[in-house]
């Protein structure tokens, strides 16, 4: 079988794309943004439920649509775009044609099977087992089928990835490591398939359990390796998400890492810890010990947040000294006042660093010490972590390399520009808002995954504080701002895409292996994204203020929660 | 005093190769990270924590 040896070179960027790499990203990224789409209108509708003044949906309708906005959002959107960047960083970056793209389009129909059939399990009606989907409670068989097909697809999916990395190393279409981006890419991948390999563990006699042929599915078993696939599926995204954050800092700035080496250690500790922080959630599961506990959830998970650190301090930094090489040198801040704030691109890329680092790292952190667990565990708290690591980091990430690859990849002209430049500000918001009031609301004992916490009609209610209703307001509010931002998202992708003004650009053309071998970039894009070694300069003194400002706030909301603590059980 | 033997680009290739440092060499490995990506984890928190669960005695 001949193989489609055909390459374009992107105008914009100098990068060289393989057709079938392109039609795949492509249908990726749009099998994403329909999931965003459908889970984000279930989002709105929990919401105004969780909303106690609106209180919109019923109860079982309440369930139901927790479920499936915890599915398409947790699960379809965000892996059907990693696959999309895997396939970018892969085929892309390293300038080399995908590997078998056949089996490529087996793993994205294998995918919207499993995600179609799972929300057609979830909108039954009969299968409100919500995202974590607990044994012995039960869903209807189809739902963990169709989980476990997009698992399939996506497992094929990510052994496409490192086929590729095998292409481009025999045809040589890129000399020594990959470029860092790519990296990235690796680490996401590793972590998918670790994530995917434990969801198949479990779901797979699950749905054997659910059309009769296992007897009995224990319920800690199922949780201690649920949490394997279900927590990790979230590193996924921070591998992937700030493989993205050091893509745009090289796109807009032409950026190099602080230090290339520290970087990739950086990503090492990912790839050997991250994925064990699955353990917070079962800190409070009496059948497992504390010597388990503390070294899943802090020695070792700890190496993981200092990786994330190093992400957190490298990339501004690496756009700090790429700012001050332009002549932005006065202050500590003129780099940053200076920056492109209203390219959506960039604005979206430094919201979603500084709403994961400063919402979502510091409360995960927190979430793993065992003590402090005991003070959110299962509160709404928990769900405002993660819509900041994953909303608010992962999300706004990848809406701000949308800005980039509908041009680069799509070839169209963005519509509505003035909507996109104001788009990552009405997200970031909003998003911040949910964040802040659940983890506010959870700090106040506020249940998550709760349909009416008044308890109206119950012979055993509780009152919450006022407070805690004023919080749950105020989420409403930004949710409802926050969706208004994925709405603006929608609105520019899906009309750029569809009916956006064609960029003409010289169209697809065979290129022989010798004519692929380590291709010269031509665009400052491409050589940024594609090239090796760090700035080597560390003279970035407005990121380290930026990051003294961000330990403060570290220690300082660290013993808050320890006071918190000692008035839970107070020390006499 | 200069060497004068005759180099072929395989024997380039592999005095490239020992002059990698070993990090390097680990870090240009995808299929080596993906191993120790998928064990550590697997040890650490899978196996672990199963034989925990197993251990639990059975109530009576």
């Amino acid at each position: 079988m001949a193989i489609n040896r055909l390459f374009r070179t992107c105008p914009m960027t100098g990068l060289k794309v393989h057709q079938p790499a392109e039609a795949l990203i492509k249908a990726n990224a749009v099998a994403a943004v329909v999931s965003l789409l459908v889970g984000g209108i279930l989002g709105l509708l929990i919401t105004l439920t969780r909303w106690q003044a609106i209180h919109l949906l019923p109860p079982d309708w309440y369930y139901l649509m927790l479920t499936g906005h915890g599915l398409d959002m947790l699960v379809f959107w965000i892996i059907f775009f990693e696959i999309a960047i895997l396939y970018f960083a892969g085929s892309v970056l390293l300038g080399c044609r995908l590997a078998t793209p056949r089996l490529a389009w087996v793993a994205f129909m294998l995918m919207v099977m499993g995600a179609v059939i799972n929300n057609y399990a979830v909108f039954r009606g009969d299968s409100s087992v919500m995202f974590t989907s607990y044994a012995p409670m039960g869903a209807h068989p189809t739902f963990y089928l169709g989980l476990i097909l997009f698992a399939v697809g996506a497992l094929i999916a990510c052994f496409v990835f490192f086929g590729t990395l095998v292409v481009g190393k025999e045809e040589r279409t890129y000399n020594g490591s990959v470029p860092l981006v790519t990296f990235g890419a690796v680490t996401a991948a590793i972590i998918a398939v670790f994530t995917i390999a434990s969801g198949a563990i479990i779901l797979i006699p699950t749905f054997f359990w659910s059309i009769g042929l296992v007897d009995h599915i224990d319920s800690l078993m199922y949780r201690t390796i649920w949490w394997a696939f279900g927590h990790s599926s979230q590193q996924i995204n921070v591998s992937a998400h700030v493989a993205v954050w050091y893509a745009i800092a090289a796109i807009i700035f032409g950026a190099k890492p602080m230090s290339e080496k520290v970087s990739r250690l950086a990503f090492l500790l990912y790839i050997l810890f991250i994925t064990i922080a699955s353990a917070h959630h079962l800190l409070v599961d009496p059948g497992l010990t504390s010597n388990w506990k503390i070294l899943n959830t802090s020695y070792a998970l700890y190496l993981a947040v200092l990786a994330s650190m190093v992400h957190g301090l490298t990339v501004p930094g690496s756009i700090e000294i790429a700012q001050r090489k332009k002549g932005f040198t006065k202050g500590l801040f003129e780099w940053l006042r200076k920056a492109p704030w209203s390219n959506p691109v960039f604005s979206g890329m430094f919201l979603s660093l500084l709403g994961f680092g400063f919402l979502g790292g510091i409360s995960g952190v927190i979430m793993g010490v065992e003590q402090l667990n005991i003070i959110i565990h299962n509160t709404i708290y928990v769900p405002g972590h993660f819509h900041a690591t994953v909303v608010l980091g992962t999300t706004l990430a990848f809406m701000a390399v949308t800005y980039f690859v509908i041009p680069a990849i799509f070839r169209r002209e963005l519509a509505f520009p003035k909507i996109a430049q104001w788009q990552p500000y009405v997200f970031a918001l909003g998003m911040t808002m949910v964040s802040v009031f659940m983890m506010g609301a959870g700090t106040l004992g506020v249940p998550r995954r709760h349909w009416d916490i008044t308890f109206a009609g119950n012979p055993l209610g509780f009152e919450f504080p006022g407070t805690a209703h004023l919080m749950m307001a105020l989420m409403g509010i930004g949710g409802l701002l926050a969706v208004v931002g994925g709405a603006m998202y929608l609105l520019v992708t899906v009309y750029s895409v569809f009916l956006g003004k064609r960029i003409e650009t010289p169209g697809f053309k065979t290129v022989r292996v010798v004519e692929g071998m380590a291709p010269a970039p031509t665009r400052p894009a491409a050589a940024a994204l594609q090239a090796h070694g760090g700035a080597h300069a560390w003279s970035a003194p407005g990121t380290f203020t930026l990051a003294m400002v961000f330990l403060t706030a570290f220690v300082l909301y660290y013993f808050i929660n320890w006071k918190y603590l000692s008035e839970v059980w107070p020390l006499k | 005093m200069a060497d004068t033997r005759n180099t072929t680009p395989a024997d380039d290739l592999e005095d490239l190769e020992d002059g990698i440092p070993f990090m390097q060499q680990l870090l240009d490995n995808p299929f080596l990270l993906l191993f120790l990506g998928v064990v550590v984890p697997t040890v650490l928190y899978v196996i672990w924590g199963v034989m925990e669960i197993v251990g639990i005695p059975i109530a009576k």
